[in-house]
């Protein structure tokens, strides 16, 4: 299963990642981690209702994209995109808020944990039937395109995405359009419940497709916020300046079920063990000592981070539910849900 | 005014829209270089070049997906789904996504988009080609749903639609394409949501769509002349928004409600229709309400079978003599 460490590494694209960028990378990783924490728990506390899908154990990939990506990029994202939407600066209020059904949530409680948009941010929306964001974003991107705008389009998805027609229909397309698009797949190595490589003919998922659009095969440590925020700037800047997609395996690992329902009971003995050794936020903690940061500073930004998640969940906790009048707003671009005269 | 065929009304209604508004662009299989499996789409590609006028992979997912992702970052696209049958494929777009992307962000994307289709039977095409499925299109919330009868309204009302800030599913009518019809020229707009009356009477008030005008009109012509029946003809244009206060306020004129449909019998458009005039002005009807529709079957290919399948004039007389004698 261990996949990460027999292939063969492609070079890391000669990138230097100065000390501002990898205290972002920190805090925004501990953020995330901690966000995704607190929504757990605030399942269990019954605040939360309904699904919802974590990015425990994933978060570098999303951080990583995050610090990389200009304001006007945009992200699309699966079911599975708190992570995703936060790094792109939404407001964590808004966030949970909308996890808890409340009028703070960034869609005033009218989509839930699995549709997280933030367009202000860049978020344009968490899609939650599998590949049909695919083509959305080469559509965003297509747009930037046609206005020149260089800007770019970050798809992420998982695994499973790879298995359905909207991936292959949406690859052909960019790749033949040449849009600025980045697709990223966090291989968690299972689609839902299931081990991706019992139901994929190929071992890497999206990587061993990409030669069927013309495309590069890329692999990489997703659980190491470096390699994804070097990838993410060297194949930004090539769609940017008019080179086209790029489709990048991030390989990761989901810490948690694929949901609130699933306490993952499938997983081999040990297989957990094994990747929580490779937790992305501990790693990066160990590298910045490594690389001089001072314990003490690591600590404040901890703290910092804590803070801010805990202000998040009593600000989202103080609000009211969303007013009934929602219901039958915003159907239409006039506000309203008319559909006679 | 000039007379223009049905398909020549689609061309020049999105010419027009194309040359006022640089943002909308046109995106489809076969549309560019070929103009359109049905010529609908002529000179559109030598006009506004392969940058505005796109050719793509038969790959309708991709194509509706695109749509809406550069409609929700500052451009109109016109799609076009060269089979309304093949809405089924990309069904997932239409009715997850752009229909309901505007209500789940509270607001926050809009989809000024277009898909047009190619809709209807009286081709001889079976099952997979030929389906009326504009009923589909109007049980999702959150697309608007219009289906011309008339070349002017093609133009029109595919004005209006690039125009209109929400997504539109825009049924042309395959069997019509080659129909001719007056068209005005110069710059113009229709309005959506808007039914026409099309004949006054005073004994049946006939509520159609697209092809279903046509026969409607011939009945009605027919049972006035031959059966003494007077018909009032509504073309509905528009599924959604619906003009019922047009559609009511004729039925109470005449008392008899029939609605005339190519969809196939449970669940087609007339059944809504008929559940309003019952909920609305049941006290002002003088017999029960007639729906006249497809059986409910998939269509068979071979021209006996199709014509007989299809409501046609001769039909649309006999059911509505045998009512209302």
């Amino acid at each position: 299963m261990d996949t990460t460490v027999k292939r063969k590494k492609p070079a890391q694209p000669d990138i230097d990642i100065g000390q501002e960028t990898r205290m972002e990378l920190y805090r925004l990783q501990l953020e995330l981690r901690y966000c995704e924490k607190r929504a757990y728990d605030l399942f269990l506390q019954n605040l939360i209702k309904g699904t919802s899908h974590l990015s425990l154990g994933q978060e570098a990939i999303a951080a990583a994209f995050g610090v990389a990506m200009r304001p006007d990029d945009w992200t699309f994202c699966t079911y599975r995109g708190h992570a995703h939407t936060l790094a792109r600066g939404a407001s964590m209020t808004g966030v949970l808020g909308e996890l808890m059904g409340r009028q703070c949530g960034l869609l005033g409680g009218k989509g839930g944990s699995m549709h997280l948009t933030d367009v202000k941010h860049g978020a344009m929306g968490s899609y939650a039937i599998i590949g049909a964001h695919l083509p959305v974003a080469a559509g965003a991107a297509w747009s930037a395109q046609y206005r020149g705008t260089e800007q770019v389009a970050v798809c992420f998805f998982g695994d499973g995405t790879t298995n359905i027609g909207a991936f292959h229909e949406a690859l052909n397309f960019s790749a033949v359009w040449k849009l600025p698009v980045i697709f990223v797949c966090e291989n968690n190595l299972y689609m839902e419940y299931t081990p991706i490589d019992t139901v994929t003919a190929v071992k890497h998922p999206a990587a061993d497709r990409a030669s069927a659009y013309g495309l590069e095969s890329i692999v990489i440590d997703g659980n190491d916020a470096d390699e994804v925020y070097k990838t993410a700037v060297k194949y930004m800047t090539r769609a940017r300046k008019g080179g086209g997609p790029a489709l990048i395996e991030a390989m990761t690992y989901r810490h948690s079920g694929h949901s609130r329902a699933d306490p993952a009971k499938y997983r081999p003995d040990g297989e957990l063990e094994k990747w929580l050794k490779r937790d992305p936020i501990d790693m990066y903690r160990s590298r910045l000592l490594e690389l001089g940061f001072a314990e003490a500073t690591l600590k404040d930004m901890e703290a910092e981070a804590m803070k801010k998640v805990n202000h998040a969940t009593e600000a989202a906790k103080v609000s009211p539910v969303p007013g009934l009048d929602a219901i039958e707003k915003d159907v239409w671009a006039n506000g309203g849900a008319a559909w006679r005269n | 005014m000039a007379e223009l065929t049905y398909r020549d009304a689609v061309a020049a209604g999105i010419a027009q829209e194309m040359a006022r508004d640089e943002s909308v662009v046109f995106l489809g299989e076969d549309i560019g270089a070929a103009g359109g499996v049905f010529k609908a789409t002529v000179g559109l590609f030598e006009q506004f070049g392969p940058r505005r006028v796109r050719d793509c992979p038969i790959s309708e997912q991709a194509i509706l997906g695109a749509a809406m992702g550069a409609a929700m970052t500052g451009l109109r696209p016109i799609a076009e789904i060269m089979f309304s049958d093949f809405l089924a494929v990309c069904w997932d777009i239409v009715a997850n996504e752009i229909a309901k992307t505007r209500y789940m962000t509270n607001g926050q994307i809009s989809l000024p988009l277009v898909i047009r289709t190619a809709n209807g039977a009286g081709s001889r095409f079976g099952a997979q080609h030929s389906q009326a499925v504009e009923n589909w299109a109007m049980a999702i919330p959150g697309i608007k749903v219009v289906a011309p009868a008339f070349p002017a309204d093609v133009k029109g009302l595919l004005a209006a639609a690039v125009r209109d800030p929400d997504p539109v599913l825009f049924f042309e009518q395959k069997s019509l394409y080659s129909m001719k019809g007056e068209v005005p020229d110069g710059e113009y707009v229709d309005e959506l949501g808007k039914a026409r009356v099309l004949r006054h009477g005073t004994d049946c008030t006939i509520v159609a769509l697209a092809s279903m005008v046509h026969k409607s009109l011939d009945a009605a012509q027919i049972l006035e002349k031959e059966h003494g029946i007077s018909c009032t003809v509504i073309d509905v244009r528009s599924l959604v928004p619906l003009d019922t206060q047009t559609i009511l306020s004729e039925i109470v004129k005449t008392g008899r409600l029939v609605t005339v449909e190519e969809n196939p019998r449970l669940c087609g458009w007339g059944a809504e229709i008929a559940s309003i005039a019952a909920d609305e002005c049941f006290w002002n009807l003088d017999g029960p309400i007639l729906r006249i529709t497809t059986p409910h079957i998939p269509l068979p290919s071979a021209d006996q079978l199709e014509d007989a399948t299809i409501p046609s004039v001769e039909r649309i007389v006999r059911e509505i003599r045998d009512k209302i004698d």
